[in-house]
């Protein structure tokens, strides 16, 4: 960061600290767009947590965009200096809010309560800059997922698929019964996140280095031919209304049996266990075919943003509150993901959670828990945006199989 | 005009049956939104999931409006869009107040008092009612924090008056540029100062273009939700950040009912604004804003 | 000249000042602002690094800038050309001595008043194939009746404008409406008298005579044309892929979702320049009109 930067910054925090001092002193304002029911009902609970310890939550949501919208006004609040005390923010937004310079210090808390142990290395690369603690996290999706009803699958006579042939013989089965094989909304997200497991079920090696490291070589290579090609056969699996669709209406395309399977992050269980259908029973939870061992993954976490001397004690409760095994359980069992820390039990959680928390146990070992490139885990917003404007280009037509690799990594090095 | 329809009575009939079904037809074209939203706003949901979208609910429920009033979740807090009507008003009338004010005076200075580069100032300030809000965040940002407003109602009136100031100086110039310029020049004769000129004279003749004002205004700062998203604070963020909050969240069912009856409440304001004086409005626009 | 007098001269600036100087900061000061980011390497935050032109090359390298301007050129025209026309038309209509004009002036106007945070859903639905007007019509019995535009990656930046002539036509028949009463009832029925019809009379001497008013209509459709953002996110966000990007939402997600603030500051100082040439000509002439004509 240049100095204008840096005066800049200083400036903003300056403000922060005198607005923070007129107001009361056990105050957490929180900037958050979960706003869905049962997201906001798992929030309720930290903030009755935080109550009970004497602090008052001034609740800041903004919905839209998955964050977007929010991330918007975050910089629109920091410009002015009146940063909020604590932001919900995803993966590499928190590595570039911390390169601003304008994130608190939470080692204090961190080492009291000996977050290092309890929280996933990858997890931490995201909590943490130049090794200090800046953020507290909330839970761990993981984005490789499919949900198969199993009424059509038992009707195809099928075992849920285990590579890609299986699963094309499966979506094959379920166009047979004369239902849309594949649930899909048309989102540029939604679309990224389908091809990001198209990518892994080529290797985790591969998405390593085709994601993660965005070689040159690795996005024009033949292997990122066939995921193309790949995802231009799952389009034809997809019915003609998909476009704009949002991620739970394909859900329920899939609750009420007009759709077969959708692939989606975990998030998408807290529809079906709504919907009183059961795992194992009504529908299965399954990893991407090609990818059992491997793990996706994004991380909801709370930024701790530099808001004065007055309101860091409130902001050091909240941290510690946010990493409680208690809350974790609670927030985590209703919102569909696992606790961001390793040492909780799974006992509270239904047959998909114990499965997804032993996947990532697994890959974790195995240095297969990858960050998630749709939701920010794998990618700065620039590079990620423009790698999905041309896998939604291609997945609706604007591009050819042949044109999308090249694309992609002309994409990739325009955005840097 | 009618005379020229009535000279033929023959033709003159059936063009007015055409001419009315024309009417009614377009009617329809503008009403239908608004009858989606009416109807599915009072039926359950489940009817909704299954039924037709156009269809008259079978069942009427006003639970939905309950909801969005005072129960649905906005938040962490279950509070309905309630807290956020009151944000609004409160950052509504005060900016359409000082706008309209200052639009007045403007078209008043402008039109009977222009000075060298008069011209040149108002063409200066049209020339803002054309830049795009998303460049101004970041700057505007700043300007509010520099002032030590940001987050709070006061700094979104500031914003609201920025961009209102163009077309409201736009509207009472045109008007006040009918008005006869003698009636001034002989009041002041008379020894009538400025001010007494402005509110014994001209004010009480500006009725239309005051209404015509006030609706342009009042719509346009209600609606807005790109400023209210970035400047409001927690205790300050206006309805249509809220009605956002409602409609957009990112998982849960849908609660469409619910979702259109606080389109309709977010919306409610400016509908009876515009009905109330809609009359008026027409008059308002013939009377300046338009001609010119 | 007496103190008093000097303050009577001084009062008319001294009554603009504040408004000039707020727009000398919120519209000057910005659009300066702007202008610098577009050469800097800014990208979540302000930078005050300069890199030259480079924003500027890179916004003209991407597909997708081309894609936003394209689709202004069609909907901006689409939309003015058929919201005057519609509004006109209308406004002719309605002014042949309608019973009910009481009624159904509010009905084509009230679509103004509504934000498209409130009608999107609506018109959402009612344009999705799957449970909007497609669905019903088929429910009636109309089996063979199809309209998917908006899921047509050709066809839906036409459904953003039908969803926005929705919005303004009506506004623009009030302007109209209001033009058509001001015109002297002599001059038409010198033209009865002369023997020209209805539809002469119209498009004669009428419709000429409406000329500020298209220009005024023109201006308030042309800044909500550029400002149409609310509209396409509300709509399509911009989808099927990126068929419905317009300038507004390329400049939006360019600053703020993707930290490209540099080349989205650059991609509005285009854009305003687009727009200047077309406004600054209207305001000139604006000015030069004598007050009092």
């Amino acid at each position: 960061m240049n100095m204008m930067a840096k005066r800049f910054m200083a400036g903003a925090a300056a403000t922060a600290l005198l607005a923070g001092a007129a107001t009361a002193q056990e105050e957490v304002e929180v900037l958050h767009w979960w706003t869905a029911g049962g997201e906001a009902a798992a929030l309720e609970v930290l903030k009755t947590n935080l109550e009970a310890e004497g602090v008052t939550w001034s609740d800041m949501p903004v919905a839209g965009g998955a964050g977007d919208a929010a991330m918007t006004t975050l910089r629109a609040r920091v410009t002015s200096g009146n940063a909020p005390t604590a932001v919900q923010m995803l993966g590499f937004d928190i590595t570039e809010w911390a390169n601003a310079g304008t994130v608190a210090n939470l080692d204090e808390v961190a080492e009291e309560e000996n977050w290092g142990d309890v929280v996933p290395a990858a997890l931490q690369e995201f909590s943490k800059a130049d090794g200090h603690w800046i953020a507290a996290p909330v839970n761990m999706h993981s984005t490789n997922w499919l949900w198969i009803s199993d009424e059509a699958l038992t009707e195809a006579g099928m075992e849920p698929p285990t590579d890609w042939d299986s699963f094309i013989a499966m979506l094959d089965a379920f166009q047979e019964q004369g239902i849309t094989p594949l649930a899909h909304g048309g989102q540029a997200w939604q679309d990224a996140t389908l091809w990001e497991n198209v990518v892994l079920s080529m290797g985790t090696d591969f998405y390593k280095s085709a994601v993660l490291e965005r070689n040159e070589d690795a996005l024009t290579s033949d292997e990122m031919h066939t995921v193309f090609e790949r995802m231009e056969q799952l389009r034809g699996y997809v019915d003609d209304n998909f476009s704009g669709r949002d991620w739970n209406l394909a859900s329920a395309m899939v609750i009420e049996g007009e759709a077969g399977v959708q692939q989606m992050g975990d998030w998408a269980k807290g529809e079906f266990l709504r919907a009183d259908m059961v795992p194992g029973e009504d529908f299965e939870c399954i990893r991407f075919p090609g990818t059992q061992g491997s793990v996706t993954f994004n991380t909801d976490q709370f930024v701790m943003f530099e808001v004065g001397e007055e309101r860091r004690d409130a902001q050091l409760k909240m941290a510690a509150a946010i990493m409680d095994p208690e809350f974790q359980i609670a927030f985590n069992t209703v919102k569909g993901s696992v606790p961001a820390r390793t040492d909780v039990s799974d006992e509270e959680f239904d047959a998909c959670g114990k499965k997804s928390m032993a996947d990532i146990a697994e890959a974790a070992e195995s240095d297969t828990l990858v960050g998630s490139l749709a939701h920010g885990h794998a990618a700065p917003p620039a590079v990620k945006n423009a790698m999905q404007d041309v896998i939604t280009q291609h997945f609706n037509g604007a591009l050819t199989t042949d044109e999308a690799p090249q694309a992609l990594a002309d994409a990739v090095k325009y955005a840097m | 005009m009618s005379a020229r329809t009535e000279s033929r009575p023959d033709g003159g009939r059936v063009l007015r049956a055409l001419l009315y079904a024309a009417l009614i037809l377009f009617a329809i074209y503008y009403l239908l939104p608004l009858y989606v939203m009416l109807a599915n706003s009072v039926k359950p949901l489940e009817e909704i999931r299954q039924g037709n979208m156009m269809a008259l609910p079978q069942v009427l429920t006003f639970e939905p409006w309950a909801q969005a009033w005072s129960e649905a979740k906005v938040g962490v807090a279950a509070t309905g869009l309630k807290p956020y009507f009151w944000n609004s008003i409160k950052m509504v009338v005060p900016a359409v107040i000082i706008v309209t004010i200052l639009g007045a005076l403007n078209g008043y200075v402008l039109t009977k008092y222009t000075f060298r580069g008069a011209n040149i100032l108002f063409g200066m300030m049209l020339l803002g009612c054309f830049i795009p809000f998303q460049i101004a965040l970041i700057p505007a940002a700043r300007v509010l924090g520099f002032l030590g407003i940001a987050g709070t109602t006061w700094g979104l009136v500031l914003v609201h008056t920025a961009y209102g100031l163009g077309f409201a100086t736009l509207f009472f110039r045109n008007y006040y540029a009918a008005f006869p310029t003698e009636l001034i020049r002989a009041a002041r004769i008379d020894g009538a100062g400025f001010f007494t000129i402005f509110f014994r004279i001209l004010l009480p003749s500006s009725g239309p273009i005051i209404v015509v004002t006030v609706i342009w205004l009042f719509t346009n700062i209600w609606n807005d939700f790109l400023f209210g998203v970035s400047f409001g604070d927690f205790d300050s963020q206006p309805m249509t950040v809220a009605l956002n909050n409602l409609v957009s969240s990112s998982g849960g069912v849908k609660e469409y009912n619910v979702h259109f009856a606080g389109a309709i409440l977010a919306a409610l304001p400016t509908l009876i604004v515009y009905i109330v004086s809609g009359r008026y409005f027409v008059r308002g626009l013939m009377s300046g804003a338009v001609k010119g | 000249m007496t103190a008093k007098g000097r303050l009577g001269a001084l009062l008319p600036k001294l009554i603009l000042s504040p408004s000039f100087v707020i727009v000398l900061i919120f519209v000057y000061g910005f659009i300066a602002y702007t202008l610098y980011l577009s050469f800097t390497a800014s990208t979540m935050l302000p930078n005050y690094d300069l890199v030259g032109l480079r924003n500027y090359e890179r916004l003209w390298q991407l597909p997708h800038w081309w894609l936003a301007v394209k689709n202004l050129a069609i909907f901006g025209t689409l939309y003015i050309v058929v919201s005057c026309a519609l509004g006109l038309f209308l406004a002719i209509l309605l002014d042949q001595k309608i019973r009910g004009e009481g009624m159904l002036r509010p009905i084509y106007l009230y679509p103004m008043a509504l934000s498209f945070i409130v009608t999107g859903t609506a018109w959402k639905w009612f344009l999705d194939p799957g449970i909007g007007i497609e669905n019903t019509m088929q429910q009636w019995g109309w089996d063979s009746f199809q309209f998917g535009w908006i899921k047509d990656r050709t066809m839906a930046i036409y459904c953003v404008a039908i969803a926005a002539i929705w919005q303004s036509s009506g506004f623009v028949m009030a302007m109209f409406l209001a033009g058509l009463r001001g015109v002297d009832g002599e001059i038409i029925k010198a033209a009865r008298i002369d023997g020209a019809s209805t539809v002469t009379t119209y498009r004669r001497i009428i419709i000429p005579m409406m000329r500020p008013v298209f220009l005024s209509a023109f201006v308030v459709l042309a800044h909500l044309a550029i400002k149409s953002y609310d509209l396409v996110v509300a709509l399509t966000g911009g989808g099927p892929g990126q068929a419905t990007e317009l300038p507004a939402t390329f400049m939006y997600s360019y600053t703020f979702s993707r930290s490209q603030m540099g080349v989205g500051a650059a991609s509005a100082i285009v854009m305003m320049m687009m727009v200047f040439a077309i406004i600054v000509p209207y305001i000139y002439a604006e000015t030069k009109r004598e007050p009092g004509q």
